[in-house]
């Protein structure tokens, strides 16, 4: 089931240990992570799924190396993160996040920003760089955006040379917060569709958080639904729909029934976080 | 954002939205159109004013004292003859281009230091602060006392008069550089230097822009106010190359009114020409604001 690119891929496996994330701003010492546990494969993509403000964010930050965990550990293909000995994880382009409302740079034409990485981190000149960056934005469905700047495109095409951006450093696992939320139902399918094909492409490790069950259960291997504040995974769900998947699954009764359990699942927890009157964030 | 004409053209990739160069055509625009019928209503109303005592048979209040449009005409057409009077714009653009240019190389890396270090900015700022209430132009007799020179205390002048509005643009320019940038670059392996370089530096490079529009028309506004109340600097012994300030002063000690009128009009013309190079600059340095969105 998860067959297409585990054979290929040997780097991603991430291990969340016990992780503990405490926020402290006014003295309220508000536990956002609690005791968080998860372990995925490399090359899995993992949806989470949880009500807002649960510290699904604070998780994925904590990954990326912006903020330390309190206590735990966290480990990427052995190699210790973070843990007792170092609370904050260095940042690094092994792990590059897709932010919820997009940073593309505006002042870079898009092929500049997805040349960004490997220029900076002098992994190649500016012309080779270019040259990879016009690649993968032709493989993506980018061709003829390359310069024009990121204001002059669609947030779906914006999105699409974010993750493109990304790709291009080659990360053992992918980073995604929310990067549909603000997207119409109709460009939410397609990228969808874009983010599996260059998955079975690539077979990145991807750590996807979302609010929408829909966009779960239809791209993911596995569905964590995280407890509201503080954060832990309340119940796993297998999706045992084969990949490759299109959006005729979305039909398919074991879709439906899959989507009747994790909304169950999910519900619980919102009303909880609703009753606590959480922010969103 | 731009809407002269005549602005440099975008190289080949979006030919559909190069600006056309100025041609008489222009005129058939409809914006153009509407500049020149307001500025030949306001010079019809003017002459029309400044003559009342001839067809109305009394003067009307404040319009009835200034010199009409024709006699002001008259005075520039004697003017244009006479090197002082280009001395004196001379005079004055050097005055601005240094002043400004000072501000902006001095204004643009302290407001950049003031916004990336904070013991920095724990410093500077309150001094900053202290000072920037004070008027330019409240300088100008302690800049003539510590200033060598007429010339420098007038720059000087002119400098504080840009220096604070690229401070505080700068300064709030790069307050808005949206942090999740910051974080995206680092997690793409940038280093500090080069969250700087490629970051901040165009991340504020608008304000610096928005700092340089408004500065240039307040070291217009101080050229003029410091020229009449130091008598013009260095030029002031010849009575007509102390800059437009000291041109207009003169003109009006010497009872010369058309002149003043002149002297006015001339520098809303230069004050207008160095707000299109400003604009132009700024526009280029910014392509991706001037893109739709």
């Amino acid at each position: 089931m998860m067959s297409v690119s585990v054979e290929f891929r040997r780097r991603g496996a991430l291990e969340i240990a016990d992780a503990v994330k405490l926020y402290d701003p006014d003295g309220a010492r508000i536990l956002a992570v609690d005791h968080c546990s998860l372990t995925i494969p490399a090359g899995e993509i993992c949806m989470v799924v949880g009500p807002s403000g649960c510290g699904k964010t604070t998780l994925l930050n904590a990954i990326a190396g912006f903020h330390g965990l309190d206590s735990g550990a966290i480990t990427l293909d052995g190699t210790i993160l973070c843990g007792p000995s170092q609370r904050l994880a260095p940042i690094g382009s092994d792990r590059v996040v897709v932010f919820q409302n997009g940073a593309l740079f505006p002042w870079k034409t898009n092929l500049e920003n997805v040349a960004f990485g490997p220029i900076v981190q002098k992994r190649l000149n500016k012309k080779q760089a270019h040259e990879k960056a016009w690649r993968l934005m032709a493989d993506a469905g980018l061709a003829g955006y390359e310069h024009k700047y990121p204001g002059e495109l669609s947030s779906g095409l914006q999105r699409r040379v974010e993750i493109v951006r990304a790709l291009i450093n080659d990360p053992a696992v992918l980073l995604l917060d929310e990067p549909y939320r603000a997207l119409d139902a109709l460009s939410k399918s397609v990228m969808h569709e874009a983010l599996l094909e260059t998955y079975y492409r690539t077979g990145v490790t991807i750590f996807f958080i979302t609010h929408d069950l829909e966009e779960a259960i239809f791209l993911g291997h596995r569905v964590v639904v995280m407890t509201s504040r503080p954060c832990r995974p309340k119940q796993i769900f297998e999706i045992d729909i084969p990949h490759p998947r299109d959006y005729g699954v979305l039909t398919s009764p074991r879709f439906r029934e899959l989507a009747a359990e994790i909304s169950a699942a999910v519900d619980e927890e919102a009303a909880k976080s609703f009753a606590l009157g959480e922010k969103e964030g | 954002m731009m809407s002269l004409p005549g602005t440099l053209a975008m190289p080949s990739a979006n030919p559909e939205r190069q600006w056309h160069r100025f041609s008489p055509r222009v005129l058939l625009d409809p914006s153009a159109r509407r500049a020149v019928i307001a500025v030949a209503a306001v010079c019809i109303f003017w002459q029309l004013g400044a003559t009342s005592r001839g067809w109305l048979g009394f003067s009307l209040p404040v319009i009835g004292a200034i010199p009409a449009p024709d006699a002001v005409a008259a005075a520039w057409v004697k003017l244009i003859h006479d090197p002082g009077y280009w001395q004196s714009w001379e005079q004055s653009f050097l005055r601005v281009a240094l002043g400004f240019a000072a501000a902006t190389s001095v204004g643009v890396p302290f407001g950049l230091a003031l916004a990336t270090n904070s013991t920095f900015r724990g410093f500077a700022f309150p001094v900053f602060e202290l000072l920037r209430p004070i008027p330019p132009l409240a300088w100008v007799p302690a800049a003539i006392i510590f200033w060598p020179t007429q010339e420098l205390s007038i720059d000087f002048v002119i400098f504080l008069g840009g220096f604070y509005t690229m401070v505080l643009n700068v300064l709030g320019g790069a307050e808005t550089i949206d942090a999740r940038l910051i974080q995206a670059a680092r997690s793409m392996g940038a280093s500090r230097w080069n969250i700087f370089r490629r970051l901040i530096l165009p991340g504020v490079l608008p304000s610096i822009g928005v700092g340089m529009e408004v500065a240039i028309g307040i070291t217009w506004e101080v050229v003029v106010a410091a020229e009449m109340i130091s008598g013009g600097g260095s030029g002031s012994a010849t009575s007509s190359s102390g800059g437009l300030g000291f041109f207009i002063w003169n003109s009006y000690v010497g009872g010369s009114y058309p002149n003043i009128i002149v002297g006015m009009i001339s520098i809303g013309i230069a004050g207008y020409l160095s707000s299109a190079v400003v604009r132009r600059c700024v526009a280029r340095l910014t392509p991706w604001l001037r893109r739709p969105r």
